[in-house]
């Protein structure tokens, strides 16, 4: 009797599991979202539903707009100042763009890794500890037990613990980003939007950075823009590619480099423009 | 064929070269005119006011007697001065600034705004006296005391203060606005802990410049009614006072009665270019150790 019983419950449980694999969370979905700089109409009927626990790619050639979609995530893209946008975008089922979304909020939310490392022009550890800090935590060892994990978590820590109170512009480059990369992992973010994160690199921190991307996504989901092709098949799950403002094709990151369905997809990709 | 002829180019050479230095002699002359004036100007105070400096004449009271009169009061006044004008230009030049340049949403008004601060800069001092007069001597009846003449000045220096935090504030590169906004900061958040700690360098050699020319200023103080012989040295604020430019101005005139009077104002004279050389190398100090760190 109790033999079949655990049969049975051993293969409900199985059946569910792969139910999760087959339906993840969405965690971002945009509809129908337009963007304009002025008179210049910079995203055009975009829809895309972005997967929890996945690396989103975007590819594109200069000027696509994938840019602007990504700092329109986290609503940076309002730093512009003749922007206008319609549309909505759903973070966790919530549109972002409704004014009464605080974007102090969705920012604690999700983190944000820039094209340049752009480290603050103060210690490695009031870098990290700057997040925390303007969220409210004050308590120095909490404040240390942050810096560790945030530095441990971008594989930096090894490189920095024992000068945390040196400037972060002694850094190399790669290590600025990598710094850049925990101070953003400190405010505990649920999505991580990375713009062209390796572009101003070398390809040794390069391959570091997208290792680290990889080992991130088992607790982050994370959309990053890169304008170089094999970075995406190599660290992606999925990809967008976007072409003057549009979503040209979204699909699996395998399929989209191996099998695309749409002519312009495959022009790209295959270096005949862009 | 060419069409650049070697020939012509000869011929034209002597009178090229000839324009070339007659140009750098005439703007060679030009400098050594104002440094010219510059040195006799300066040979002329230290001669006159040089002998008369000595630890009395820094410490004494002001006096009738040439032989016993001092400028302690003048010192002290100007420093009760600075008391009022630094903080106050201080709080009104950098809010000023900030709001303008990370606040106020660029359009006409701010614009607008912008346009006449740098307008106010050009108002002659004398203007900013009556003003001082009539708003703070004579309405809030404060009379000529440090108070009314600080408030003056900082008026007068304000958009100094306001144009030189402005442009370090711009100086700041966006992307660590960037950084600090990404991380779900605030405004205020972003410009206290990353704005203003990496403009201060720019904004510190702004007020430092605007306070020394608010020492060397003299016009709207006279305007507001600085006695011409102030015994009394100043204790605070709501005390009558006089200032270094002030003592000098009343000396020069008085020195058609009395002609020693015209040595003391050197003097004193020499002591305020002391200070304001002091200041103005503070700024410069300032300016280039925390230049460019980005």
């Amino acid at each position: 009797m109790s033999v079949v019983t655990d049969k049975s419950n051993a293969s409900v449980k199985d059946t569910q599991n792969s139910a999760k694999e087959d339906t993840k969370k969405v965690v971002y979905e945009t509809k129908d979202l337009n963007l304009w700089y002025g008179e210049g109409h910079a995203l055009k009927n975009i829809n895309l539903a972005i997967n929890e626990n996945e690396v989103t790619a975007i590819i594109g050639p200069s000027g696509c707009g994938k840019s602007t979609y990504i700092k329109t995530l986290n609503r940076m893209v309002e730093l512009v100042p003749t922007v206008k946008i319609s549309g909505e975008i759903l973070y966790r089922g919530r549109n972002i763009l409704e004014k009464s979304y605080q974007v102090e909020d969705l920012r604690t939310s999700v983190g944000m890794v820039f094209q340049k490392p752009n480290p603050f022009p103060k210690s490695i550890y009031d870098n990290i500890a700057y997040g925390p800090k303007i969220h409210g935590i004050r308590d120095k060892k909490i404040l240390d037990e942050i810096v560790e994990k945030s530095l441990r978590g971008a594989a930096i820590w090894d490189d920095v613990k024992d000068r945390l109170n040196q400037n972060a512009y002694g850094l190399s480059g790669g290590q600025q980003q990598r710094v850049c990369i925990a101070r953003a992992l400190a405010i505990e973010p649920d999505v991580i939007l990375m713009d062209e994160p390796t572009s101003a690199l070398d390809p040794i921190s390069t391959l570091k950075v997208e290792e680290l991307v990889q080992e991130l996504k088992k607790d982050y989901s994370i959309i990053i823009v890169t304008h170089n092709m094999q970075q995406a098949a190599r660290i992606s799950d999925k990809t967008a590619f976007f072409l003057n403002g549009e979503v040209i094709e979204f699909a699996e990151t395998d399929k989209i480099f191996s099998n695309p369905s749409d002519k312009r997809t495959e022009d790209y990709i295959t270096g005949r423009f862009g | 064929m060419k069409y650049v002829d070697s020939t012509q180019v000869q011929k034209k050479m002597g009178s090229r070269l000839m324009a070339n230095n007659l140009a750098k002699t005439l703007f060679f002359l030009s400098t050594l005119f104002g440094l010219l004036v510059l040195v006799v100007l300066i040979y002329r105070v230290l001669k006159d006011g040089l002998p008369w400096i000595d630890i009395d004449f820094l410490m004494n009271r002001l006096s009738t007697d040439p032989e016993r009169a001092g400028i302690w009061g003048a010192i002290t006044g100007t420093l009760w001065l600075m008391v009022v004008v630094a903080p106050v230009t201080m709080l009104l030049g950098i809010g000023t600034a900030i709001y303008l340049e990370e606040y106020a949403t660029k359009g006409r008004i701010s614009s607008f705004i912008k346009t006449n601060i740098s307008n106010l800069a050009g108002v002659p001092s004398v203007v900013f006296g009556i003003l001082g007069l009539t708003v703070f001597a004579r309405t809030l009846d404060l009379g000529s005391v440090v108070l009314a003449g600080g408030l003056t000045m900082a008026l007068l220096v304000l958009p100094v203060v306001v144009v030189a935090s402005q442009e370090a504030i711009r100086a700041v590169p966006q992307f660590l606005r960037e950084a600090s906004y990404g991380m779900g900061a605030t405004k205020w958040q972003t410009i206290k802990n990353v704005v203003l700690p990496a403009a201060l360098p720019g904004i510190l050699t702004g007020v430092i410049l605007a306070l020394s020319r608010a020492i060397g200023e003299t016009a709207p103080l006279v305007v507001i009614g600085i006695p011409a012989l102030l015994i009394p040295i100043p204790d605070g604020i709501f005390d009558k006072f006089t200032i270094l430019p002030v003592q000098i101005y009343y000396w020069t005139i008085d020195s058609a009665l009395v002609a020693e009077y015209a040595n003391l104002a050197a003097a004193t004279i020499v002591i305020l270019l002391l200070v304001l050389f002091v200041m103005n190398s503070i700024a410069i100090l300032i300016r280039n150790k925390f230049q460019k760190r980005y």
